[in-house]
């Protein structure tokens, strides 16, 4: 009895221990970065654009080009994720074909994103002759997204009651107005969530934009979206390694706006699913 | 007058079978219940009538189904949906306001004159007998009301589609007896204008209100008479068991 009491402590003692273990980087992350970088943040830094070689100045344009970024992939990615994924989840039935394409979802997950960079700059950049862009770097981001948008819409999507459908069809209506009228209304809040971290995730990588967009210097704005752009995470990238001599204060400020961003963007999230299960009526 | 005319109606889910060769009428403006235990085929019956059981694609249907001499297979899906409306055994209502749930049918089938939505959607709730209860009230979420009210504002949003037929699948499965007395109450008083198919678990509730009573065991029909007779002289030893609750 005594010696499963202390087993049980034991256990107890190592759960907490990998538990607390996952908290203390994200802790110390946002602390360092905070710390660091919060001292470099006024409005010169936001609002103007790098100078002396981007060791003084602001870091403006990175900020544009990624909001551009970011904007241009969630209109590529969140049409063609949220259709898939009504189909996906309300017409398709269970044979080889959509076994096929669950699975390519799947996969598109997984790979790693350096790999959607040249596939990015083999298809957008050079066959279709986009050149380094906008929207060469928006398209490659969207296909990037596109699993997270399709994954979280379809379990929205599933997760409106089927009772709901069957009363719908029951008043006459067709299956699509079930779909545009019941199941989509009640599904957007799950949909908002996904694709928010899809833009969180977006705003973030560098790996996909190296090669199709990020412009390693460039003092004015994007005119339109077949120019270059700078974006944060390969501006931070550049003066981290690739400019010597820059003030740590310009680096930890440019990783604070980044994390500051993509927070922000997973806090909308949780506060969008926070507000929808307090709504819940079923 | 023949409304349904079932002939050797058989289900299958895979390779079991839900309903075994039955042969049916249903009359115009009665009140058919149907009763039997659970598994007994009773709502897989229900549900081929409106078409709801081909949402299921493991489903196998044969034999006849014909409404007013028509195969249902030949009517368009939606209008006949929309001529044979149900009310399912809990209450449902669409996470929508009263008004709008009430609306919801006549929307979608392509009415968009207000005047209109608003006329149906009051007579529909007055015929449901909620109308005084909800009145000042429409633009509540429909999930506000009663448990009885739900109930009630399910009967009258498939009334406002303009349906000839009413299923009711265990309508007062989930009610107390005050809400039940309600329900049951509207059923008898639409009697006059539509012909109502009643599934219930309650035998006692079978034979409150039903004209003619269907006796369902195993996926077969065992016996379909008058409700005083199944009641007081079935012809079967098992719908007699059943009656007295020796089983099921």
């Amino acid at each position: 009895m005594k010696n499963s009491h202390r087993t049980q402590k034991i256990a107890f003692f190592f759960l907490l221990s990998a538990t607390l273990l996952i908290v203390v980087p994200v802790g110390l992350i946002v602390v360092i970065i905070i710390q660091k970088g919060l001292p470099a943040i006024n409005w010169q830094f936001l609002s103007d654009i790098p100078r002396q070689g981007m060791r003084a100045g602001g870091i403006f344009p990175a900020i544009i080009g990624t909001v551009y970024l970011v904007t241009g992939a969630i209109i590529f990615a969140l049409p063609i994720g949220l259709l898939a994924a009504i189909y996906l989840s309300e017409y398709s039935k269970d044979n080889l074909l959509n076994r096929v394409i669950k699975l390519a979802i799947v996969n598109l997950a997984g790979v790693p994103s350096v790999v959607y960079g040249l596939f990015g700059l083999a298809l957008f950049v050079i066959f279709f002759k986009f050149g380094a862009s906008i929207l060469s770097g928006s398209l490659t981001l969207g296909i990037m997204i596109l699993p997270i948008v399709i994954t979280t819409s379809r379990e929205a999507l599933e997760s409106v009651p089927q009772s709901f459908r069957e009363v719908s069809l029951s008043l006459g209506a067709s299956k699509w107005q079930t779909i545009r009228h019941i199941v989509l209304p009640n599904a957007i809040p799950g949909i908002l969530t996904g694709t928010i971290l899809g833009l969180g995730r977006a705003a973030g990588e560098t790996a996909p934009i190296l090669f199709t967009v990020a412009a390693f210097y460039l003092p004015q704005l994007p005119a339109s979206i077949f120019d270059q752009a700078m974006a944060l995470p390969y501006h931070l990238y550049v003066i981290s390694t690739q400019v010597p001599n820059v003030d740590e204060k310009i680096r930890y400020g440019t990783a604070f706006v980044l994390l500051a961003l993509v927070l922000f963007m997973n806090l909308v999230a949780i506060i969008i699913r926070y507000k929808f299960r307090k709504n819940k009526k079923w | 007058m023949v409304k349904f005319r079932i002939r050797k109606l058989d289900i299958l889910f895979g390779t079991a079978y839900a309903l075994k060769q039955i042969d049916l009428d249903i009359r115009s403006n009665e009140i058919l219940s149907i009763i039997g235990p659970s598994n007994s085929g009773k709502t897989t019956f229900l549900r081929m009538l409106n078409r709801l059981n081909e949402l299921n694609s493991n489903i196998k249907i044969s034999g006849e189904a014909q409404l007013d001499g028509k195969d249902i297979k030949d009517i368009d899906i939606e209008l006949l949906r929309r001529k044979i409306g149900m009310v399912f055994a809990l209450p449902l209502p669409l996470p929508l306001s009263i008004f709008d749930n009430v609306a919801y049918g006549i929307r979608m089938s392509g009415e968009s004159d207000k005047k209109v939505i608003k006329e149906s959607v009051e007579d529909a709730l007055k015929r449901a007998y909620l109308w005084e209860e909800v009145k000042d009230r429409l633009n509540d979420s429909a999930f506000k009301l009663s448990g009885g009210q739900q109930q009630r504002l399910c009967i009258a949003r498939t009334l406002a589609v303009g349906p000839d037929v009413i299923l009711f699948d265990e309508p007062c499965s989930g009610l107390d007896p005050i809400s039940t007395a309600k329900v049951e109450d509207a059923m008898v008083k639409l009697k006059e204008k539509y012909t109502i198919v009643l599934v219930t678990n309650n035998v006692k509730q079978a034979a409150r209100v039903g004209d003619r009573t269907a006796f369902f065991l195993n996926g077969e029909l065992v016996e379909l008479d008058k409700t005083e007779k199944i009641f007081t002289a079935p012809k079967d030893k098992r719908t007699e068991d059943y009656i007295r609750g020796k089983f099921g």
